[in-house]
């Protein structure tokens, strides 16, 4: 929109607005706030003046006051931000980020974490299982072959070969079969 | 020395579950962050397209011979970098214990750069994201200090990510969200890696595939930003002069042999579990070609966003000094704009020199914001982490970016843990009956607790020390014996008919004289420059310090000398294993010659056969 003198007007009725909002005091006309050195910029200085005391200027630092409890109200009534509407000399508050009380990143660091640990206890667990099923299949598995070897060894066991003194023949002990009986 | 291969058949080694499993495992490993973000800085800095010239050339020469060295290596012989050398030689051991050695000192500090790569990675879930504002000070009048006069992306990486200390002789104290990444990263390792190739095998199709999808989108959306065309210009730009700078030649030479990840063990524990009839030569050729491709295929996207970033920060400039403007002068708004700056600039100047001169214009120049380059963590967590909050959705491209760093830095954990658990689990340092995932949880558990060393508040100066030294010129010289090992140890000949024995046709002449002459010769001339580079000046390092002049610039500092023998003993450790070893066996052999008595009684068959 273009910068005319109903929004001057406008801007005149805001900082009024504004100082009436401060003080307190609905002594504040829209004709004691003063424009002066507009440009095309858009930049210009203001005063506001005090009619009950003999045409003085209220203090910069009252209407500086004024201004920033009112910002909100100014920007929004020109459509304009803290960007874009400047006040030279008045610094605006920041609001600080909104803080969720946890903070996010711990809730996603949890559902990782879950799903990892999930992970592993079904690994270990799996592969427990699994151990077992082997372990219980080759057991069962020397069972059998313990039966078959004691009927043919006719009863002697292998251990008490080895343990006796000289050297294992490799041609005999190489056929476990051709055992004959002493 | 070289056992009939047949039987190994049946002894029970785990194997793959199909050829893909094993390749994609060889590229993901090969595949690493390097490929992302150290390619496409020395492309930068080194000419562009003519960066091109001496990778190639490197690759031709250096990196696939040496890659189809390591995956026949494994292949024939079957077992882990120990067990390998041992059987090459007794001699040549050293070569296999230096190349675990390494392994274990790249997976300490990898994974904590994992580490920084999950905290950004959970971060990403928060709107808007936390690296894009600055924290407010105390009486919420302005920005925190640090944060404003350095970037919000900065000062997220530095005070909230890293905590990081002024000195690297300051620890600092333990950073307990790092600790959880940490816990969380080794955690997920140990998930992947608990069976050893049977469980890696099956995560490999997911973190090896993943990457080239966001890249693929990463491409896509990049090609759209505006100047992103003017960092792809500006990347691939041929500027042949700088062929004539050797240290381009030693950089492409550099790249090659580290972005292969040579010299780990990693491929040869691979390929071990390989059945041996089986085209290694075809293999090595593949992962390096698809190496380097991915390399090239990355670079596109990285550099789109580097160019839209700085073309951004070039517009900021622009804006600022035009806001500057039209306050000074009291234009009216929307007078100047991008197009007509400079005329107006000169117009101005001419006109009104001294109320130009007295706003202190700073001289925005695309050039200059494009030659802004950075490598390595830099890249990832500052300068692209700032190109997103840049873009639409930023949480959704924050997310997969740091998924696909992860998938990428994983994939490539992966491999080094292998290099670390085959050897382990051939040297029976836990009893037969244990089970495999109590190795694999000792070894996570274990490095997890040396890594919280890598959490304090000087933790990253330590990572770039161990990135520096222990990841760099023990490779280079665990790869030189290798190849001397093979070549003249166990003689080439032999090597031929081994590997024709496996491929099942005869060896190309190339990789002949590859392996005897060429590839020794490259890497033992790779090696002086580099040394004698590292050894030009002091060793130091830039560190963040808030209170320092020149803030936000880093401060350069030269390393403490404590630290100095560190970094010394860190280069020092895995080379002297080779040695050592030999010298190892030299004394045995030589007790052992002048002794006959010590030869242990044999059981000899046949003997007092009719008694």
């Amino acid at each position: 929109y273009a910068w005319d003198a109903n929004e001057e007007y406008l801007f005149k009725a805001m900082v009024a607005f504004a100082m009436r909002r401060y003080s307190s005091k609905s002594t504040t006309q829209i004709s004691n706030v003063l424009l002066c050195n507009v440009t095309d910029r858009v930049s210009f200085w203001f005063v506001v003046t005090d009619s009950s005391k003999n045409v003085t200027t209220v203090p910069g630092s009252e209407v500086e006051a004024a201004i920033r409890m009112n910002r909100n109200r100014i920007n929004n009534a020109f459509l304009l931000s803290d960007q874009t509407l400047q006040f030279l000399k008045i610094t605006s508050t920041l609001s600080p980020p909104v803080e969720p009380s946890t903070p996010v990143w711990l809730i996603v660091f949890g559902v990782v974490l879950c799903l990892i640990v999930a992970g592993i206890v079904f690994l270990i667990v799996s592969g427990i299982q699994k151990h077992k099923k082997k372990n219980k299949e080759s057991t069962e598995r020397e069972n059998l072959e313990e039966k078959v070897e004691v009927t043919l060894e006719n009863g002697i066991p292998c251990e008490a070969l080895d343990l006796k003194a000289g050297h294992i023949n490799g041609v005999f002990a190489a056929d476990d079969e051709r055992f004959t009986s002493l | 020395l070289s056992a009939t291969p047949e039987i190994s058949k049946e002894d029970g080694r785990p194997k793959w579950d199909n050829k893909f499993q094993y390749i994609l495992s060889c590229i993901g490993f090969a595949v690493g962050l390097g490929n992302v973000w150290r390619f496409p800085y020395l492309c930068q800095i080194h000419g562009g397209g003519a960066f091109l010239i001496p990778y190639f050339i490197a690759l031709l020469f250096e990196g696939i011979p040496l890659l189809h060295l390591e995956l026949a290596l494994g292949q024939y012989l079957r077992k882990g970098s120990i067990g390998a050398w041992n059987t090459i030689s007794p001699y040549l051991g050293g070569v296999g214990v230096g190349s675990w050695v390494v392994s274990v000192l790249v997976s300490l500090y990898y994974n904590t750069v994992l580490t920084w790569v999950m905290w950004y990675f959970i971060n990403s879930f928060q709107e808007p994201l936390p690296w894009s504002v600055c924290p407010l000070n105390e009486n919420r009048t302005g920005f925190n200090e640090e944060c404003y006069e350095s970037t919000a992306v900065n000062y997220f990486w530095y005070r909230k990510t890293l905590n990081i200390t002024p000195d690297i002789a300051e620890s600092g104290k333990l950073q307990w969200w790092l600790i959880l990444c940490l816990a969380t990263c080794w955690a997920i390792v140990y998930l992947c890696t608990i069976r050893g190739i049977e469980t890696t095998g099956k995560a490999i199709y997911v973190t090896a595939i993943f990457p080239y999808l966001v890249l693929t989108i990463f491409l896509i959306q990049g090609l759209t930003l505006p100047g992103a065309t003017d960092g792809l210009i500006y990347l691939f730009t041929p500027n042949l002069n700088t062929l004539k700078n050797p240290r381009v030649w030693l950089d492409a030479a550099t790249q090659i042999f580290f972005s292969l990840s040579l010299a780990f063990g990693g491929l040869i524990a691979f390929a071990s579990y390989n059945p041996t009839k089986n085209d290694c030569e075809k293999d090595a050729v593949t992962v390096a070609i698809v190496n380097s491709m991915t390399s090239l295929y990355a670079s596109i996207p990285v550099f789109s966003v580097l160019g839209f970033k700085a073309t951004t920060a070039y517009w900021d400039c622009l804006d600022r000094n035009i806001i500057n403007i039209i306050n000074e002068f009291d234009l009216p708004e929307e007078s100047i704009m991008r197009q007509n700056y400079t005329s107006w600039i000169s117009f101005l100047n001419s006109s009104y020199p001294e109320k130009i001169a007295g706003l202190k214009l700073k001289s925005c120049d695309l050039q200059e914001f494009l030659d802004q380059s950075v490598s390595g963590t830099g890249l990832a967590f500052i300068v692209f982490t700032q190109a997103i909050i840049l873009m639409p959705s930023s949480q959704a491209w924050a997310i997969l970016f740091f998924i696909m760093l992860f998938s990428l830095g994983l994939s490539s954990m992966f491999g080094n843990i292998e290099g670390v658990l085959t050897p382990l689990l051939e040297l029976q340092i836990i009893p037969k009956s244990a089970p495999k995932e109590l190795l694999s949880g000792i070894i996570c558990l274990v490095s997890f607790l040396i890594a919280l060393s890598f959490t304090l508040g000087s933790g990253s100066y330590w990572i770039d020390i161990f990135d520096r030294y222990a990841g760099s010129v023990p490779l280079l010289v665990i790869a030189f014996f290798e190849v001397i090992g093979v070549a003249y140890i166990y003689k080439i000949k032999r090597f031929s008919k081994d590997v024709e024995w496996m491929t099942g046709r005869k060896l190309n002449l190339y990789w002949q004289i590859a392996w005897r002459f060429i590839s020794p010769l490259l890497l033992l001339i790779v090696f002086v420059a580099f040394v004698t580079l590292q050894l030009q000046k002091p060793p130091s390092y830039t560190a963040w310090n808030p209170k320092y002049e020149g803030f936000p610039m880093k401060e350069e500092k030269v390393y403490p000398p404590w630290v100095q023998a560190i970094c010394v003993l860190l280069a020092a450790l895995p080379c002297v294993c080779v040695p050592l070893v030999a010298l190892f066996h030299l004394v045995k052999q030589k007790r052992r010659s002048k002794d006959p008595s010590l030869v242990p009684p044999e059981v000899f068959s046949c003997q007092g056969a009719n008694s």
